[in-house]
């Protein structure tokens, strides 16, 4: 009994951790831009992808790795500088089709470039799972949680201490006024693409090894990022994290528990209710007009 | 400004009724009847997207809802097709209220969190039920027939179909110019003006919203129908992105640019196929590049340089 909700818990909270990433994403984008980013699926399945290509054609891990955080970052940092900063402005749904076209040439280009297959990473360190009260944990799993606490710690120091970080923060709450004070609001979405975009792809390298990965995985990972998002409260970072644990660790039980054919469709059960009854999310600020 | 309007519509009538005796074969005739069916749902959809400004990332869902109460109940209950697709109207139109009531009384992107996942919701549904649905291989749907007569052409359904799109033209052009229409245009300006003003904005938006996806789903029965078979992606989270895509390719808060939306993206998808392998990279891009150069659609684009012009 004990050992199954364990079991769960764990799996639950391993997949959470990539939607907590995910989310985080796209609350860096939203901040700065007001522009949901729905190519943020698409950087989770690169990172994976692209990891396992860099580790066939013969680079180290840890090279190979890095090289698949940084190439979706720059892809990242091109969508904004070729399609988002050109129409800053625009009606939302403009910009919403404009991250869905990115998605699209994106996830077509790794399907024509690798194939339909899917593909697979060695875990960082072993497979030999490791017995807790009768449940298994993985390894992997150890890596993708450490990984992530580590990602929330040091983006709370950027975001708190860094003067960088606090530009950003400052764009978020009013892009005018931080011009006025001379931030350079251009810049700090161009950070905050690249940075979403490590983040994500981040995410899908840590899960690779897990869930396994192909040109289309992106789709329901990033969808259900920006259920975490919006559980969270959307634009809130903290939020974003606890509302992607707490995505993950739910669809886990309802697979369990209840159905697992409809595994995918209990995150988004999860934000109609939640859109019901706490329409701002876990931790959203109470919002008022201006007029 | 009526009368410009007014004109276009008898432009849309001469070319529907032109088309079919210069049209080459039934291949075309397939293609004409499918892009008037997604011009007829895209002219709902904008009115929703295009004039109340809300998003609806669910729209296949509905579409769906009714294709397959057309599918599931005449199979499997023997109901008549009419009653089915009234039923799935009803359901869809209940579905919608609930889910807007509350969602309309937040702004900004909560209306395509909540579709995007009630879409996602039924079409996973629709693919697990597969006892009733068929599940992802789809199932077969029952000709339609009312009084006896029996729609199986082509060219009959393409009448209907005709009749239908004309129709749906004339009312939205009414609508626009009604006082609804003004409250809708209003709340899109300002919401807290048009509150000033007195127009109730979440019972507009409901209204608007209940209205588009009722349209969506009769129109799903009526795909249904005329396909002669039902699958999943028809409600797939794609199709939703697809009928968005029309509104604001086309134009948004346009009638004719939802036109020529629906008759642009009905034929990509054909003219790409040559592309293999490279579809989706096409239509991404596509896309993109339209959005970049014509942020606010074909039509209002077009027609402001035309007036600029003058």
């Amino acid at each position: 009994m004990l050992a199954q909700l364990l079991q769960f818990l764990f799996s639950g909270v391993t997949v959470g951790a990539t939607y907590a990433l995910a989310a985080l994403g796209f609350t860096l984008i939203y901040n700065a831009s007001n522009v949901i980013n729905f190519a943020q699926g698409e950087f989770i399945m690169l990172g994976g992808m692209l990891a396992v290509f860099f580790a066939q054609s013969g680079l180290p891990l840890p090279a190979a790795l890095l090289l698949a955080i940084l190439v979706p970052a720059v892809v990242g940092v091109v969508i904004e500088k070729l399609a988002i900063e050109p129409v800053k402005g625009a009606e939302t749904v403009t910009l919403i089709i404009i991250t869905i076209g990115a998605s699209l040439v994106i996830r077509g280009l790794v399907q024509v470039w690798l194939g339909k297959g899917t593909h697979s990473l060695p875990a960082f360190s072993g497979d030999t799972p490791i017995e807790i009260l009768g449940a298994t944990l993985l390894p992997q799993s150890l890596w993708v949680l450490g990984v992530t606490a580590i990602v929330v710690v040091v983006l709370w120091y950027f975001f708190n201490r860094t003067l960088t970080g606090k530009a950003m923060l400052a764009t978020s709450y009013n892009r005018v006024a931080a011009e006025l004070v001379g931030i350079n609001t251009n810049g700090v979405l161009f950070m905050s693409f690249a940075m979403s975009a490590g983040l994500g792809a981040l995410g899908g390298i840590l899960i690779t090894p897990i869930t396994l990965t192909s040109y289309d995985v992106g789709i329901m990972l990033g969808l259900k990022g920006f259920v975490a998002a919006v559980l969270g409260g959307l634009g809130n970072g903290l939020g974003a994290v606890v509302g992607g644990l707490l995505v993950g660790i739910l669809e886990a039980m309802g697979a369990g528990y209840l159905s697992s054919a409809y595994k995918d469709a209990i995150p988004f059960v999860l934000i109609l209710f939640i859109l019901f009854f706490m329409p701002r999310g876990l931790f959203g600020a109470k919002v008022t007009d201006r007029v | 400004m009526q009368k410009r309007a007014y004109f276009g519509l008898y432009v849309v009538i001469a070319v529907l009724i032109v088309l079919p005796f210069v049209l080459p074969n039934s291949f075309y005739l397939d293609v004409a009847i499918r892009m008037a069916i997604n011009a007829v749902i895209v002219l709902g959809l904008n009115l929703l997207i295009g004039f109340a400004g809300q998003i609806s990332l669910g729209h296949a869902g509905f579409l769906g809802i009714g294709a397959y109460a057309s599918a599931v109940l005449p199979t499997h209950f023997g109901w008549h097709p009419l009653l089915a697709m009234i039923a799935g109207a009803v359901v869809t139109g209940v579905l919608a209220a609930l889910v807007a009531r509350p969602i309309f009384k937040l702004k900004g992107n909560y209306l395509a969190m909540a579709t995007l996942g009630l879409g996602i919701i039924l079409s996973i549904a629709v693919r697990n039920e597969a006892q009733w649905t068929g599940g992802p291989d789809g199932m077969p749907v029952p000709a339609f027939g009312l009084f006896g007569f029996e729609l199986s052409s082509d060219k009959q359904w393409y009448w209907v179909i005709a009749v239908l799109l004309s129709v749906s033209v004339w009312a939205s052009l009414n609508l626009i110019d009604s006082p609804f229409g003004r409250a809708l245009r209003a709340l899109h300006g300002s919401e807290v003006a048009s509150r000033v003003v007195g127009v109730d904005v979440v019972r507009y938006k409901v209204a608007i919203f209940v209205m588009s996806a009722v349209f969506a789903s009769l129109m799903g029965s009526i795909t249904a129908h005329y396909v002669g078979f039902v699958t999943p992606n028809l409600a797939d989270f794609f199709h939703s992105i697809e009928l968005v895509t029309m509104v604001v390719i086309g134009g948004m808060a346009s009638v004719y640019g939802s036109l020529i939306g629906a008759v642009l993206l009905t034929a990509l998808p054909q003219a790409l196929a040559t592309f293999e392998g490279w579809e989706t990279v096409a239509f991404g891009g596509i896309l993109m590049v339209c959005m970049i150069f014509l942020p606010k659609g074909l039509v209002p684009t077009l027609a402001s340089k035309l007036g600029k012009g003058e």
